[in-house]
Protein backbone atom coordinates (compact mmCIF):
# COMPACT_ATOMS: atom_id res chain seq x y z
CA UNK A 1 0.00 0.00 0.00
CA UNK A 2 1.42 3.40 -0.87
CA UNK A 3 1.10 7.01 -2.02
CA UNK A 4 2.54 7.78 -5.42
CA UNK A 5 3.90 11.43 -6.28
CA UNK A 6 2.91 12.19 -9.51
CA UNK A 7 3.70 15.74 -9.11
CA UNK A 8 5.46 16.68 -6.35
CA UNK A 9 4.77 20.73 -5.78
CA UNK A 10 7.15 23.61 -4.50
CA UNK A 11 8.24 21.67 -1.13
CA UNK A 12 6.47 18.51 0.31
CA UNK A 13 8.39 17.02 3.25
CA UNK A 14 7.35 14.47 5.97
CA UNK A 15 7.08 16.40 8.85
CA UNK A 16 6.12 15.19 12.62
CA UNK A 17 6.58 17.36 15.69
CA UNK A 18 10.33 17.10 15.84
CA UNK A 19 13.30 15.67 17.48
CA UNK A 20 13.94 17.01 21.63
CA UNK A 21 16.90 16.90 23.00
CA UNK A 22 19.56 17.36 20.90
CA UNK A 23 20.24 20.91 20.57
CA UNK A 24 22.84 20.77 22.81
CA UNK A 25 24.59 18.64 19.41
CA UNK A 26 23.72 21.70 17.32
CA UNK A 27 20.42 19.89 16.05
CA UNK A 28 17.54 22.41 16.45
CA UNK A 29 14.09 20.56 16.83
CA UNK A 30 12.60 21.22 13.46
CA UNK A 31 9.16 19.50 12.91
CA UNK A 32 5.93 20.77 11.46
CA UNK A 33 6.28 24.73 10.81
CA UNK A 34 2.56 24.71 11.94
CA UNK A 35 2.27 22.15 14.76
CA UNK A 36 -1.73 23.29 15.63
CA UNK A 37 -2.48 22.60 12.08
CA UNK A 38 -0.59 19.09 12.05
CA UNK A 39 -2.04 18.27 14.98
CA UNK A 40 -5.35 18.55 13.80
CA UNK A 41 -5.06 16.84 10.49
CA UNK A 42 -3.75 13.71 12.31
CA UNK A 43 -6.68 13.94 14.69
CA UNK A 44 -8.54 14.05 11.58
CA UNK A 45 -7.85 10.66 10.79
CA UNK A 46 -7.07 9.09 13.80
CA UNK A 47 -3.25 9.63 14.20
CA UNK A 48 -1.26 10.53 17.50
CA UNK A 49 -0.87 13.87 17.41
CA UNK A 50 2.47 14.38 16.58
CA UNK A 51 2.61 11.37 13.49
CA UNK A 52 4.42 12.36 10.53
CA UNK A 53 2.36 13.84 7.66
CA UNK A 54 3.22 15.83 4.48
CA UNK A 55 4.34 19.51 4.69
CA UNK A 56 2.73 20.96 1.48
CA UNK A 57 4.14 24.88 0.76
CA UNK A 58 2.36 27.15 -1.53
CA UNK A 59 2.10 24.73 -4.21
CA UNK A 60 0.90 21.66 -3.63
CA UNK A 61 1.31 18.18 -4.45
CA UNK A 62 -0.79 15.41 -7.15
CA UNK A 63 -0.58 12.14 -5.49
CA UNK A 64 -2.51 9.16 -6.46
CA UNK A 65 -3.78 6.04 -3.90
CA UNK A 66 -2.67 2.89 -4.39
CA UNK A 67 -6.04 1.32 -1.89
CA UNK A 68 -8.05 3.00 0.09
CA UNK A 69 -6.99 5.53 2.37
CA UNK A 70 -8.76 7.95 5.18
CA UNK A 71 -6.57 11.42 4.83
CA UNK A 72 -7.06 15.24 5.55
CA UNK A 73 -5.73 18.53 4.72
CA UNK A 74 -5.49 20.97 7.40
CA UNK A 75 -4.05 24.53 7.47
CA UNK A 76 -3.31 26.83 4.63
CA UNK A 77 -6.18 26.58 1.78
CA UNK A 78 -5.30 25.17 -1.55
CA UNK A 79 -7.67 26.10 -4.93
CA UNK A 80 -8.65 23.17 -6.21
CA UNK A 81 -10.98 20.09 -5.62
CA UNK A 82 -9.35 18.54 -2.15
CA UNK A 83 -11.82 19.24 0.88
CA UNK A 84 -9.80 21.08 3.47
CA UNK A 85 -9.86 20.35 7.77
CA UNK A 86 -12.34 17.25 7.04
CA UNK A 87 -11.31 13.37 6.77
CA UNK A 88 -11.76 12.26 3.16
CA UNK A 89 -11.65 8.87 2.13
CA UNK A 90 -9.20 8.65 -0.86
CA UNK A 91 -10.45 5.80 -3.13
CA UNK A 92 -8.18 3.50 -4.71
CA UNK A 93 -6.66 4.53 -7.77
CA UNK A 94 -8.12 8.11 -6.91
CA UNK A 95 -5.57 10.90 -7.80
CA UNK A 96 -5.31 14.11 -5.11
CA UNK A 97 -4.60 17.45 -7.33
CA UNK A 98 -3.68 19.62 -3.85
CA UNK A 99 -3.42 23.25 -6.59
CA UNK A 100 -1.98 26.60 -5.11
CA UNK A 101 -2.32 27.72 -1.44
CA UNK A 102 -4.92 31.06 -1.97
CA UNK A 103 -4.90 31.63 1.43
CA UNK A 104 -1.83 30.76 4.19
CA UNK A 105 1.37 28.90 2.75
CA UNK A 106 1.75 25.69 4.37
CA UNK A 107 -0.73 22.82 4.73
CA UNK A 108 -0.42 19.08 6.05
CA UNK A 109 -2.08 15.95 4.49
CA UNK A 110 -2.30 13.29 7.23
CA UNK A 111 -3.01 9.81 6.25
CA UNK A 112 -4.52 7.41 8.72
CA UNK A 113 -1.74 5.07 10.26
CA UNK A 114 1.00 7.33 9.19
CA UNK A 115 3.99 6.78 6.96
CA UNK A 116 6.49 4.11 7.23
CA UNK A 117 9.69 5.77 7.48
CA UNK A 118 12.25 5.09 10.03
CA UNK A 119 12.58 7.42 12.65
CA UNK A 120 15.75 9.02 12.72
CA UNK A 121 17.31 10.54 16.01
CA UNK A 122 13.90 10.08 17.59
CA UNK A 123 11.93 11.31 14.88
CA UNK A 124 10.36 11.06 11.21
CA UNK A 125 10.79 14.74 10.47
CA UNK A 126 12.67 15.94 7.29
CA UNK A 127 16.00 17.80 8.28
CA UNK A 128 16.50 19.32 4.64
CA UNK A 129 20.14 20.66 5.85
CA UNK A 130 21.03 17.87 7.22
CA UNK A 131 19.56 15.15 3.90
CA UNK A 132 18.33 13.11 7.22
CA UNK A 133 15.15 12.15 8.18
CA UNK A 134 11.62 12.10 6.75
CA UNK A 135 11.24 10.43 2.96
CA UNK A 136 15.03 9.60 2.16
CA UNK A 137 15.95 13.12 4.43
CA UNK A 138 14.90 15.20 1.21
CA UNK A 139 11.40 16.78 -0.58
CA UNK A 140 8.60 14.70 -2.55
CA UNK A 141 10.20 13.93 -6.29
CA UNK A 142 7.98 13.16 -9.30
CA UNK A 143 7.63 9.03 -9.64
CA UNK A 144 8.45 8.69 -5.49
CA UNK A 145 6.11 5.81 -3.54
CA UNK A 146 5.61 6.25 -0.16
CA UNK A 147 4.45 3.47 2.07
CA UNK A 148 1.50 3.52 4.52
CA UNK A 149 2.01 1.89 8.20
CA UNK A 150 -1.41 0.69 8.46
CA UNK A 151 -3.92 1.14 6.05
CA UNK A 152 -6.71 -0.65 7.72
CA UNK A 153 -7.15 2.45 9.60
CA UNK A 154 -9.47 3.46 7.13
CA UNK A 155 -11.80 1.31 8.42
CA UNK A 156 -13.13 3.97 11.24
CA UNK A 157 -14.03 6.69 8.62
CA UNK A 158 -17.47 4.32 7.69
CA UNK A 159 -18.80 4.91 11.08
CA UNK A 160 -19.42 8.88 9.97
CA UNK A 161 -22.00 10.70 8.31
CA UNK A 162 -21.40 10.89 5.03
CA UNK A 163 -22.24 13.67 2.81
CA UNK A 164 -22.69 13.12 -0.79
CA UNK A 165 -18.86 14.35 -1.80
CA UNK A 166 -17.89 11.85 0.12
CA UNK A 167 -16.90 14.03 3.30
CA UNK A 168 -18.60 15.03 6.62
CA UNK A 169 -20.60 18.05 7.38
CA UNK A 170 -18.50 19.47 9.83
CA UNK A 171 -14.78 20.67 9.88
CA UNK A 172 -12.12 21.23 11.48
CA UNK A 173 -11.35 25.40 12.19
CA UNK A 174 -8.37 26.86 10.69
CA UNK A 175 -6.63 28.53 13.76
CA UNK A 176 -3.40 29.53 12.09
CA UNK A 177 -5.01 30.87 9.19
CA UNK A 178 -4.72 34.98 8.62
CA UNK A 179 -7.47 36.53 8.17
CA UNK A 180 -6.32 39.43 6.68
CA UNK A 181 -2.60 40.71 6.44
CA UNK A 182 -0.61 42.46 8.06
CA UNK A 183 -1.02 39.70 11.10
CA UNK A 184 -0.17 40.70 14.63
CA UNK A 185 2.35 38.69 16.07
CA UNK A 186 3.27 39.39 20.04
CA UNK A 187 6.95 39.30 20.53
CA UNK A 188 8.64 40.11 24.43
CA UNK A 189 11.55 42.03 23.76
CA UNK A 190 14.79 40.30 22.90
CA UNK A 191 18.18 39.97 24.73
CA UNK A 192 19.73 42.79 23.02
CA UNK A 193 16.97 45.33 22.64
CA UNK A 194 18.21 47.82 24.35
CA UNK A 195 21.50 47.66 22.38
CA UNK A 196 19.56 49.30 19.50
CA UNK A 197 18.73 53.07 18.78
CA UNK A 198 15.42 54.51 19.61
CA UNK A 199 14.87 54.67 16.02
CA UNK A 200 15.23 51.33 15.40
CA UNK A 201 13.22 50.06 18.49
CA UNK A 202 10.22 52.55 17.36
CA UNK A 203 10.85 51.05 13.83
CA UNK A 204 10.74 47.30 14.82
CA UNK A 205 7.29 48.15 16.34
CA UNK A 206 5.76 50.84 13.52
CA UNK A 207 6.86 48.75 10.45
CA UNK A 208 4.92 46.60 8.54
CA UNK A 209 7.35 44.17 8.02
CA UNK A 210 7.41 41.42 4.66
CA UNK A 211 8.75 38.23 4.36
CA UNK A 212 11.53 38.45 2.02
CA UNK A 213 11.63 35.43 -0.84
CA UNK A 214 15.00 34.09 0.44
CA UNK A 215 13.12 33.05 3.49
CA UNK A 216 12.59 29.17 4.36
CA UNK A 217 12.12 27.01 7.18
CA UNK A 218 15.37 27.75 8.93
CA UNK A 219 13.74 31.25 8.81
CA UNK A 220 12.09 34.14 7.55
CA UNK A 221 13.80 37.40 6.43
CA UNK A 222 11.78 40.32 7.25
CA UNK A 223 11.71 43.10 4.54
CA UNK A 224 11.56 46.74 6.01
CA UNK A 225 13.43 49.66 7.39
CA UNK A 226 17.41 48.70 8.63
CA UNK A 227 17.40 48.22 12.14
CA UNK A 228 20.36 50.24 13.88
CA UNK A 229 21.99 49.28 16.55
CA UNK A 230 23.91 52.27 18.88
CA UNK A 231 26.55 49.97 20.00
CA UNK A 232 28.23 47.85 16.81
CA UNK A 233 30.21 45.34 18.89
CA UNK A 234 30.45 41.88 18.68
CA UNK A 235 28.34 39.67 20.86
CA UNK A 236 29.07 36.53 22.00
CA UNK A 237 27.50 33.27 20.23
CA UNK A 238 24.67 33.12 22.57
CA UNK A 239 21.46 30.48 22.41
CA UNK A 240 18.38 31.21 19.87
CA UNK A 241 15.11 30.01 20.19
CA UNK A 242 11.99 28.95 17.73
CA UNK A 243 10.82 32.35 17.16
CA UNK A 244 14.28 34.39 18.10
CA UNK A 245 14.47 37.78 15.76
CA UNK A 246 17.73 38.52 15.05
CA UNK A 247 19.50 41.10 13.62
CA UNK A 248 22.71 40.82 11.41
CA UNK A 249 24.75 44.60 10.83
CA UNK A 250 22.81 44.83 7.75
CA UNK A 251 19.82 45.58 9.44
CA UNK A 252 17.60 43.19 8.27
CA UNK A 253 15.78 41.05 10.85
CA UNK A 254 15.62 37.19 10.83
CA UNK A 255 12.99 35.49 12.68
CA UNK A 256 14.14 31.91 13.48
CA UNK A 257 11.88 29.27 12.33
CA UNK A 258 11.44 25.55 12.88
CA UNK A 259 15.09 24.27 11.15
CA UNK A 260 16.33 27.36 13.20
CA UNK A 261 20.00 27.36 14.09
CA UNK A 262 20.57 26.93 18.11
CA UNK A 263 22.48 29.57 19.02
CA UNK A 264 23.81 33.05 17.07
CA UNK A 265 25.65 35.83 17.44
CA UNK A 266 23.58 38.46 16.01
CA UNK A 267 21.47 40.67 18.15
CA UNK A 268 18.22 39.76 18.70
CA UNK A 269 15.80 42.81 19.59
CA UNK A 270 12.66 40.16 20.36
CA UNK A 271 11.29 37.02 21.15
CA UNK A 272 8.07 35.89 19.01
CA UNK A 273 6.12 34.07 22.09
CA UNK A 274 5.19 30.42 21.12
CA UNK A 275 1.80 30.75 20.69
CA UNK A 276 2.12 33.25 17.67
CA UNK A 277 4.84 31.72 15.94
CA UNK A 278 2.55 29.16 14.01
CA UNK A 279 0.99 31.93 12.50
CA UNK A 280 3.78 33.49 11.44
CA UNK A 281 4.54 29.96 9.93
CA UNK A 282 1.71 30.36 7.59
CA UNK A 283 2.89 33.33 5.93
CA UNK A 284 4.33 33.10 2.35
CA UNK A 285 6.88 34.91 0.57
CA UNK A 286 5.41 38.56 0.43
CA UNK A 287 3.14 38.08 3.70
CA UNK A 288 2.83 41.11 6.04
CA UNK A 289 3.50 40.83 9.60
CA UNK A 290 3.56 43.92 12.12
CA UNK A 291 4.22 43.36 16.20
CA UNK A 292 3.34 43.96 19.35
CA UNK A 293 5.05 43.98 22.86
CA UNK A 294 3.89 42.12 25.25
CA UNK A 295 5.24 40.56 28.65
CA UNK A 296 5.53 37.39 30.25
CA UNK A 297 2.40 37.44 31.84
CA UNK A 298 0.69 37.77 28.71
CA UNK A 299 2.73 35.35 26.46
CA UNK A 300 1.48 32.76 29.08
CA UNK A 301 -1.92 33.79 28.62
CA UNK A 302 -1.48 33.38 24.39
CA UNK A 303 -0.12 30.29 25.02
CA UNK A 304 -2.53 28.66 27.37
CA UNK A 305 -5.66 30.27 25.07
CA UNK A 306 -3.91 28.55 21.83
CA UNK A 307 -3.74 25.36 23.57
CA UNK A 308 -7.91 25.38 24.87
CA UNK A 309 -8.68 26.38 21.60
CA UNK A 310 -6.84 23.28 20.05
CA UNK A 311 -7.80 21.25 22.65
CA UNK A 312 -11.21 22.13 22.40
CA UNK A 313 -11.20 21.03 18.58
CA UNK A 314 -9.23 17.73 19.15
CA UNK A 315 -12.57 17.06 21.79
CA UNK A 316 -14.77 17.64 19.10
CA UNK A 317 -13.30 15.99 16.49
CA UNK A 318 -13.36 12.95 19.19
CA UNK A 319 -16.64 13.23 19.76
CA UNK A 320 -17.64 13.21 15.93
CA UNK A 321 -15.47 9.62 15.29
CA UNK A 322 -18.03 8.86 18.78
CA UNK A 323 -14.87 8.26 21.08
CA UNK B 1 29.55 27.32 30.93
CA UNK B 2 30.08 23.60 29.70
CA UNK B 3 30.69 22.44 33.13
CA UNK B 4 27.17 24.36 34.17
CA UNK B 5 25.23 22.51 31.47
CA UNK B 6 26.50 19.38 32.46
CA UNK B 7 25.27 20.16 36.25
CA UNK B 8 21.94 20.89 35.29
CA UNK B 9 21.73 18.33 32.54
CA UNK B 10 22.91 15.96 35.35
CA UNK B 11 19.76 16.81 37.65
CA UNK B 12 17.57 15.14 34.07
CA UNK B 13 14.04 17.20 35.00
CA UNK B 14 11.46 15.39 32.65
CA UNK B 15 10.33 18.85 31.87
CA UNK B 16 13.38 20.85 30.20
CA UNK B 17 13.78 19.29 26.96
CA UNK B 18 17.25 20.31 25.92
CA UNK B 19 20.07 22.24 27.98
CA UNK B 20 21.98 24.43 25.01
CA UNK B 21 25.56 26.43 26.79
CA UNK B 22 26.62 28.71 24.70
CA UNK B 23 29.92 31.28 24.84
CA UNK B 24 27.05 34.18 25.65
CA UNK B 25 24.86 32.26 27.76
CA UNK B 26 22.86 29.26 28.65
CA UNK B 27 19.78 28.20 27.32
CA UNK B 28 16.86 25.78 28.86
CA UNK B 29 14.22 24.77 26.68
CA UNK B 30 11.25 23.80 28.86
CA UNK B 31 7.70 23.01 28.55
CA UNK B 32 5.66 25.27 30.63
CA UNK B 33 2.68 22.63 31.13
CA UNK B 34 4.33 19.82 31.81
CA UNK B 35 2.75 18.00 34.81
CA UNK B 36 5.91 17.56 36.61
CA UNK B 37 6.07 21.56 36.64
CA UNK B 38 4.71 23.00 40.15
CA UNK B 39 3.81 26.79 39.87
CA UNK B 40 5.83 28.91 37.63
CA UNK B 41 8.18 27.07 34.61
CA UNK B 42 10.35 30.05 34.79
CA UNK B 43 10.85 30.22 38.28
CA UNK B 44 11.46 26.88 38.82
CA UNK B 45 14.45 27.00 36.13
CA UNK B 46 15.83 30.02 37.24
CA UNK B 47 16.33 28.59 40.80
CA UNK B 48 17.42 25.11 38.98
CA UNK B 49 20.43 27.32 37.11
CA UNK B 50 21.64 28.64 40.36
CA UNK B 51 21.44 25.87 42.57
CA UNK B 52 23.65 24.16 40.26
CA UNK B 53 25.57 27.15 39.56
CA UNK B 54 26.68 26.63 43.62
CA UNK B 55 27.07 22.83 43.29
CA UNK B 56 30.48 21.27 42.73
CA UNK B 57 31.58 19.55 39.17
CA UNK B 58 29.54 16.59 38.36
CA UNK B 59 31.86 14.47 36.70
CA UNK B 60 35.68 14.64 36.11
CA UNK B 61 36.55 16.47 33.21
CA UNK B 62 37.57 14.18 30.79
CA UNK B 63 41.15 14.50 29.10
CA UNK B 64 41.15 16.32 26.12
CA UNK B 65 41.13 14.11 22.45
CA UNK B 66 43.01 15.34 19.38
CA UNK B 67 41.07 15.56 16.44
CA UNK B 68 42.83 15.85 13.06
CA UNK B 69 40.77 17.55 10.54
CA UNK B 70 42.35 18.05 6.41
CA UNK B 71 41.39 21.11 4.99
CA UNK B 72 41.62 22.53 1.25
CA UNK B 73 42.66 25.70 1.57
CA UNK B 74 42.60 26.31 -2.24
CA UNK B 75 40.85 29.82 -3.65
CA UNK B 76 37.82 26.81 -5.62
CA UNK B 77 37.22 25.86 -2.32
CA UNK B 78 37.43 29.20 0.29
CA UNK B 79 35.01 31.55 -1.45
CA UNK B 80 36.54 34.28 1.09
CA UNK B 81 40.11 33.88 1.35
CA UNK B 82 41.04 37.01 -0.77
CA UNK B 83 38.95 39.61 1.29
CA UNK B 84 40.04 38.00 4.63
CA UNK B 85 43.62 38.36 3.26
CA UNK B 86 42.83 41.86 1.97
CA UNK B 87 41.41 42.88 5.17
CA UNK B 88 44.33 41.38 7.01
CA UNK B 89 46.76 42.48 4.90
CA UNK B 90 48.54 39.09 4.03
CA UNK B 91 48.55 36.92 1.64
CA UNK B 92 46.92 34.01 0.34
CA UNK B 93 49.17 31.20 1.10
CA UNK B 94 49.85 32.79 4.68
CA UNK B 95 46.21 32.97 5.71
CA UNK B 96 46.43 29.52 5.05
CA UNK B 97 49.37 28.68 7.09
CA UNK B 98 48.54 30.87 9.57
CA UNK B 99 45.51 29.01 9.97
CA UNK B 100 46.73 25.77 9.61
CA UNK B 101 49.37 25.99 12.23
CA UNK B 102 46.59 27.21 14.74
CA UNK B 103 46.12 24.83 17.95
CA UNK B 104 42.17 25.12 18.42
CA UNK B 105 40.29 23.70 21.11
CA UNK B 106 36.58 23.41 21.01
CA UNK B 107 34.47 26.41 22.95
CA UNK B 108 30.88 24.80 22.17
CA UNK B 109 28.58 23.24 19.64
CA UNK B 110 25.78 25.51 18.41
CA UNK B 111 24.01 27.00 15.26
CA UNK B 112 23.66 23.96 13.31
CA UNK B 113 24.66 20.12 13.90
CA UNK B 114 28.20 19.72 14.67
CA UNK B 115 29.13 22.93 14.25
CA UNK B 116 31.99 23.45 16.80
CA UNK B 117 32.95 26.84 17.84
CA UNK B 118 37.18 26.54 18.00
CA UNK B 119 39.66 29.16 20.04
CA UNK B 120 42.80 29.60 18.95
CA UNK B 121 43.10 31.48 15.64
CA UNK B 122 45.58 34.08 15.12
CA UNK B 123 44.77 37.34 15.87
CA UNK B 124 46.30 38.40 12.98
CA UNK B 125 43.49 36.78 11.09
CA UNK B 126 40.47 37.56 12.78
CA UNK B 127 38.10 40.19 11.18
CA UNK B 128 34.42 40.48 11.96
CA UNK B 129 31.76 38.65 11.11
CA UNK B 130 30.12 39.31 7.63
CA UNK B 131 27.61 41.75 7.12
CA UNK B 132 25.31 40.01 5.30
CA UNK B 133 24.98 36.37 6.01
CA UNK B 134 26.22 34.21 3.00
CA UNK B 135 22.74 32.40 1.70
CA UNK B 136 24.49 28.97 1.16
CA UNK B 137 28.40 27.89 2.16
CA UNK B 138 29.17 24.81 0.86
CA UNK B 139 29.30 21.83 3.43
CA UNK B 140 32.45 21.20 5.35
CA UNK B 141 33.30 25.00 4.41
CA UNK B 142 35.65 26.22 7.19
CA UNK B 143 35.34 29.90 8.27
CA UNK B 144 36.98 32.63 10.71
CA UNK B 145 35.63 35.68 12.39
CA UNK B 146 36.83 37.06 15.88
CA UNK B 147 39.65 34.81 16.85
CA UNK B 148 37.68 32.00 16.51
CA UNK B 149 37.18 29.48 13.82
CA UNK B 150 34.17 26.99 12.48
CA UNK B 151 33.55 23.84 10.06
CA UNK B 152 29.94 24.09 8.40
CA UNK B 153 28.17 20.49 8.42
CA UNK B 154 25.70 21.21 5.56
CA UNK B 155 25.14 23.78 3.00
CA UNK B 156 23.44 26.30 5.33
CA UNK B 157 23.15 30.43 5.39
CA UNK B 158 26.50 31.36 7.63
CA UNK B 159 28.03 34.75 8.56
CA UNK B 160 31.49 33.58 8.72
CA UNK B 161 34.03 34.23 6.18
CA UNK B 162 34.78 31.07 4.66
CA UNK B 163 38.86 29.92 3.86
CA UNK B 164 38.47 26.41 3.26
CA UNK B 165 36.95 23.29 3.02
CA UNK B 166 36.93 19.88 4.50
CA UNK B 167 35.87 17.01 3.32
CA UNK B 168 35.03 15.21 6.49
CA UNK B 169 31.63 15.08 7.70
CA UNK B 170 31.04 16.80 10.72
CA UNK B 171 27.66 15.68 12.00
CA UNK B 172 26.65 12.25 10.53
CA UNK B 173 23.00 11.31 11.81
CA UNK B 174 24.03 7.51 11.26
CA UNK B 175 27.10 7.70 13.02
CA UNK B 176 26.96 6.32 16.84
CA UNK B 177 27.74 9.93 18.27
CA UNK B 178 26.61 11.87 15.42
CA UNK B 179 28.94 14.98 15.83
CA UNK B 180 32.77 14.55 15.37
CA UNK B 181 33.64 17.05 17.76
CA UNK B 182 32.72 17.91 21.03
CA UNK B 183 33.53 20.68 23.71
CA UNK B 184 36.81 20.43 25.01
CA UNK B 185 37.96 18.69 22.27
CA UNK B 186 42.02 19.67 20.86
CA UNK B 187 41.94 20.20 17.01
CA UNK B 188 44.13 20.53 14.21
CA UNK B 189 44.08 21.04 10.57
CA UNK B 190 46.03 19.31 8.11
CA UNK B 191 46.33 21.02 4.96
CA UNK B 192 45.55 19.50 1.80
CA UNK B 193 45.26 19.28 -1.98
CA UNK B 194 42.55 19.78 -4.38
CA UNK B 195 43.21 16.28 -5.72
CA UNK B 196 43.25 14.78 -2.05
CA UNK B 197 39.90 16.20 -1.28
CA UNK B 198 38.60 14.99 -4.04
CA UNK B 199 39.67 11.28 -3.05
CA UNK B 200 38.66 11.57 0.82
CA UNK B 201 35.41 13.13 -0.29
CA UNK B 202 34.65 9.57 -1.74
Amino acid sequence: MSVRVLRPGLLTTLQDHGRQGLQHVGLCPGGAMDPVALALANALVGNEAGEAALEITVIGPELSFEEDALVALCGAEFDGSFPHNRPVLAPAGSRFNVGHAARGARAYLAVAGGFAVAPVLGSRSTYLPGHFGGFQGRSLKHGDALELRDPGASGRFAKLKKTRNGTVKWSAPPFTLPDREPILVHVLEGQHFASFDSNAQRSFFDTVWKIAPESNRMGFRLTGPALVRSEQSEILSGPTALGSVQVPANGTPIALMADHQTTGGYPRIAEIVSADVARLAQLAPGGTVHFARCDLGMAAELRHDSKERLSAALRGIAWNYGQ
Amino acid sequence: MQQLAATVQARAKPWIRDVVPALGGIALHYDPDHPDVHGDALEAAAILVQECMKEEAVAEEAPARTVEVPVCYEREFAPDIEEVARQVKLDLAEVARLHAAGEYRVLMIGFAPGHAYMSGLDAKLAVPRRATPRALVAPGAVAVANEQTVIYPYAISGGWSVIGRTPVAVFDAAREAPSLLAPGDRVRFRPISADEFMALKK
